[in-house]
């Protein structure tokens, strides 16, 4: 599984690309969010932060498997 | 005649036509924010022939705004950027009306400036300023073009348009305060904004003359540094469409006033028999390893769609793994039920094990 990043969290995470190793299981939106805030606690300061799985806007109890592809997306407010 | 001639190359457009300028002339858009985003909007949309073009911003041309508002020169530096706009724009098309607003939009004023217009474009560059929108929209059953940036990454959608999903059906609730840099901070390359006000004047002409596909029900996101372009899908989410009044100030987030419990003190009102509920928003399976006594499971996927019965008879503990979830879902509660007790149980369920153990697990 891989997760695409953008804006804030590109930064956070110090790259627009993360690769989700192998021997992790994330089921859910849900699991996948702990894990990633367990290897970047600064993503869980984020109180908005939309997720889409498959280009597709997620609940946290959308299903996940390895061949998901993922997105972090804040909101960006400048103009 | 001279109308013919000012159109004439986009009269010509297969696709477009004569009555597609037609209703451009007729079109009344507002454009809030006449910054980075709003000034391409404004000189393509009184370029293009919009009848009735508002605009409103409170502010006032500062040298640090030139090199991307790119509308203004150096003798408008000072003044208000509605009056150096009205100047330069009734001469670029005097066939046009302009209306200008010289404040910024706010609760009390936002649904009467609005009222008047078609379209709506979000060329504003706080979240204060785009939920307002947003709900002033929703109120008045209004489209709007949303466009916003950081850095080289923009967003664009179209909003609430024929039903489709809210800015808040993508993003439920602002961002704390000082979470998301904005331009001031995080610094702007000038051509940024001007592409992605660019993509908001298409859509409002696309939305007017009724040419192509509108860009709603999804996000697009333009990386303009590798031109890796992402699109997400949205969903209609219509407990987003029933705002029938603007709150009381868009400034300050709802988070700031989250009120907590800790374990200790939720175990003495375990143990006098308080009056309480407890809902623990955790997925099924985690609350099924572990939970508190009568506590509730509405797992945080789900709370979005139960509908809220009565909270507000007796004080709501709201619980979950590590006391963040739980955040989330007391400010979900809290805007549709603002006069609920709720509260935030510190830390979770852990901090319940490692403070209080197993006592009232089950």
């Amino acid at each position: 599984m891989e997760i695409k990043l953008f804006g804030i969290t590109k930064d956070i995470v110090g790259r627009d690309m993360l690769p989700v190793p192998a021997n992790i299981q994330v089921h859910t939106v849900t699991e996948l969010k702990e894990w990633l805030y367990q290897q970047y606690p600064g993503l869980e300061k984020l109180s908005a932060l939309a997720v889409a799985v498959n280009q597709t806007y997620a609940e946290d109890g959308t299903a996940l498997d390895s061949t998901k592809e993922v997105a972090l997306i804040p909101p960006v407010s400048g103009g | 005649m001279q109308t013919e001639n000012r159109y004439i190359r986009q009269i010509q457009l297969p696709n477009f036509g004569r009555e597609g300028q037609v209703k451009l002339r007729l079109a009344k858009v507002l454009v809030v924010g006449a910054g980075g985003l709003g000034v391409p909007v404004l000189q393509y949309l009184a370029g293009m022939g919009i009848g009735t073009l508002g605009i409103v911003d409170g502010d006032t041309v500062a040298v640090s705004n030139l090199h991307r508002q790119v509308i203004y020169d150096m003798e408008d530096v000072g003044t208000l950027k509605v009056a150096a706009c009205r100047k330069k724009l009734s001469r670029q098309n005097p066939e046009i009306i302009l209306q200008t607003y010289p404040f910024f939009l706010t609760t009390e004023n936002a649904l009467e400036v609005m009222s008047d217009y078609d379209v709506i474009v979000d060329a504003t560059d706080n979240f204060a300023a785009r939920y307002l929108i947003n709900d002033a929209c929703i109120i008045l059953g209004k489209p709007f073009v949303y466009g916003a940036l950081q850095y080289f990454e923009g967003q664009v959608s179209v909003f609430n348009y024929q039903g489709g999903p809210t800015y808040r059906c993508l993003f439920p609730t602002p961002p704390d305060a000082g979470q998301i840099p904005d331009c001031n901070q995080a610094g702007v390359l000038g051509i940024v904004p001007g592409i992605i006000g660019s993509y908001q004047a298409l859509e409002t002409v696309k939305i007017v003359a009724g040419l192509g596909k509108v860009l709603s029900g999804e996000l697009l996101i333009l990386d303009l540094l590798g031109h890796h372009n992402y699109r997400m899908k949205l969903k209609t989410n219509p407990e987003n469409q029933l705002i029938t009044r603007l709150a009381d100030d868009y400034d300050s987030p709802i988070c700031e006033t989250i009120a907590s419990i800790s374990p200790e003190e939720l175990l003495t009102w375990y143990e006098t028999r308080q009056d309480f509920l407890l809902i623990d928003v955790r997925e099924s399976h985690e609350f099924a390893q572990g939970h508190l006594e009568n506590a509730q499971s509405i797992p945080l996927s789900k709370l979005e769609r139960i509908p809220m019965v009565d909270l507000r008879k007796q004080p709501v503990v709201i619980m979950c793994q590590m006391g963040s979830r739980s955040e989330k879902a007391i400010q979900l509660i809290q805007n549709k039920l603002p006069d609920a007790t709720l509260l935030n149980l510190t830390g979770g369920i852990n901090q319940w094990y490692q403070e209080i153990g197993e006592a009232y697990i089950q």
